[in-house]
């Protein structure tokens, strides 16, 4: 059975919201204590950035499989102003807030698989992918 | 490395001595090797504690919980720290290989002509330089010199240097004008580079025959002339706007005649504006160290000059240093 949960992103509540669903997934699957707060690290980032720069948008938490392993999916998205060099945004070093090593490049680092789709008033969908070894 | 620290931590709570503390930051550097990250740390530790101690009372295990979800985010600026570091890396030896670059282009043969006694040194702050020099000598034995110095420092400071010198090999041979030289090379940066990058140069040219010197200078920091029969150091007076400011700009040129071992010095303002202690060094101070090494041949002198004042602020440039010297030989 795959699950797969989704939670709407409009206040802080809403990030903790994720949170919360994210380690109980991660858990069920079978992550170990350090992914699991790796994973729900993640999720705080892109629900956070939602929350500060798009207002509102969602986070789907899910559980993936492909032929020999298992993994949890977060696939953060919102109908925001979009991130207009994707490039920039994701070098080490060039967080607004100058945030050591957090933001999108830390949730790259965090997670195995990452990929960031952004339009300049479109929006932003990143989805990301921790698989359990 | 799960053995090895349940070993440690087991000595630990049973002895508590030094040695055991020395084990482990050896241990921590180890695993910084191993590129093991602050939170699986955390996570060695918790487990392995959880293993000897019997009984944890449930707050213990359950405060690991915060500890381990602050030092993710140790993790995360550990990790970008190591990243970080390759590409300081990679833009150091990048930068080193624009250094070689610049320094190819700088006259490579060596100034040898029987008429004089030539030395250059020319020693960047940095990396790369924003000073530039040159010379040459043209079919009929003349001696062209030159010093120029860009203001500002560091990697743009170094490009813009670099195009002085393709800037001189556009403007047609005119090597024993300098002022008219001047005013073409003018025309060139004032075209080409940006209007915020300003560029002071001195251009001399030596004729062995008649033994003048014929000078001018874009804003340049002013040389020295020595003269021998009275020992004394005179400024190499000069007017002239810096290059680039205006295209039409006309530049005034002078002459002297040099006797046997009278000699010219153009240098940058790296070397006038040395600091000692917090305060600019004198021109005075410049020519005496001259004079104090004017018995060694001007390529040796140059060099004793640059030294002593390197050592003078503790070996740290804070500008391009070029000195270059040029001695009527006897
Ligand atoms: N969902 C989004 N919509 C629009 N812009 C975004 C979004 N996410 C990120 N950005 C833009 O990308 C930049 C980088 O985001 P990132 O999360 O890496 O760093 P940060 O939020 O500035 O700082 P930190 O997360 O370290 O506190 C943000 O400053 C913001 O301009
Ligand atoms: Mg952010």
């Amino acid at each position: 059975m795959q699950v797969q949960t989704h939670v709407d992103i409009n206040s802080e509540w809403g990030i903790v919201a994720a949170r919360q669903a994210g380690r109980k997934l991660a858990r069920e699957i079978g992550f170990g204590s350090v992914d699991q707060a790796r994973i729900t690290t993640a999720i705080s980032e892109l629900a956070r950035n939602i929350y500060l720069y798009a207002n509102k948008g969602q986070i789907y938490i899910e559980e993936v499989s492909n032929a020999n392993k298992r993994g949890v999916k977060i696939t953060a998205i919102d109908q925001g102003p979009g991130i207009k060099d994707v490039r920039k945004v994701m070098e080490d070093g060039f967080t607004t807030s100058g945030g050591l090593g957090a933001g999108l490049p830390g949730v790259r680092r965090l997670m195995d698989d990452f990929t960031i789709d952004s339009e300049v008033n479109n929006g932003t969908t990143i989805s990301a992918i921790k698989w359990l070894r | 490395m799960y053995q090895l620290y349940k070993e440690m931590l087991t000595n630990y709570l049973r002895n508590k001595s030094e040695h055991t503390l020395y084990s482990a930051q050896q241990f921590s550097k180890e695993m910084m090797v191993k590129d093991l990250s602050p939170e699986e740390m955390v996570s060695l530790h918790i487990s392995v504690f959880k293993e000897i101690v019997e009984d944890l009372p449930e707050e213990v295990i359950d405060s690991f919980d915060l500890l381990l979800e602050v030092m993710i985010g140790y993790g995360l600026a550990h990790r970008e720290h190591l990243s970080l570091r390759d590409r300081q890396r990679q833009l150091e030896s990048e930068l080193n290989v624009a250094a070689r670059m610049q320094q190819s282009l700088l006259p490579s043969k060596e100034l040898k002509v029987d008429e004089v006694d030539f030395g250059v040194t020319s020693v960047p702050a940095g990396k790369m330089s924003g000073d530039y020099y040159h010379y040459i000598v043209d079919e009929q034995g003349h001696i062209g010199v030159a010093v120029a110095d860009v203001i500002g420092k560091g990697i743009p400071a170094a490009m813009c240097m670099s195009m002085i010198k393709y800037a001189m090999d556009s403007i047609p041979e005119q090597r024993l004008q300098p002022a008219a030289l001047l005013e073409n090379l003018n025309r060139v940066v004032e075209r080409n580079i940006d209007s915020d990058m300003f560029i002071t140069m001195v251009y001399g040219s030596y004729d062995p025959k008649s033994h003048r010197f014929y000078f001018a200078s874009a804003g340049h920091e002013p040389g020295f002339f020595y003269e021998a029969a009275t020992n004394t150091f005179h400024d190499l007076k000069t007017k002239g706007i810096v290059l680039g400011v205006s295209p039409k700009v006309q530049y005034h040129e002078s002459s002297l005649k040099l006797e046997p071992g009278d000699f010219v010095v153009l240098l940058s303002d790296g070397v006038t504006e040395t600091r000692v202690n917090g305060e600019f060094i004198e021109r005075k101070d410049v020519s005496q160290l001259i004079g104090k090494y004017k018995h060694l041949p001007a390529q040796l002198m140059a060099e004793q000059v640059f030294r002593e004042l390197e050592r003078m602020q503790d070996f740290q440039l804070k500008d391009d240093f070029t000195l270059l010297i040029l001695r009527r030989n006897v």
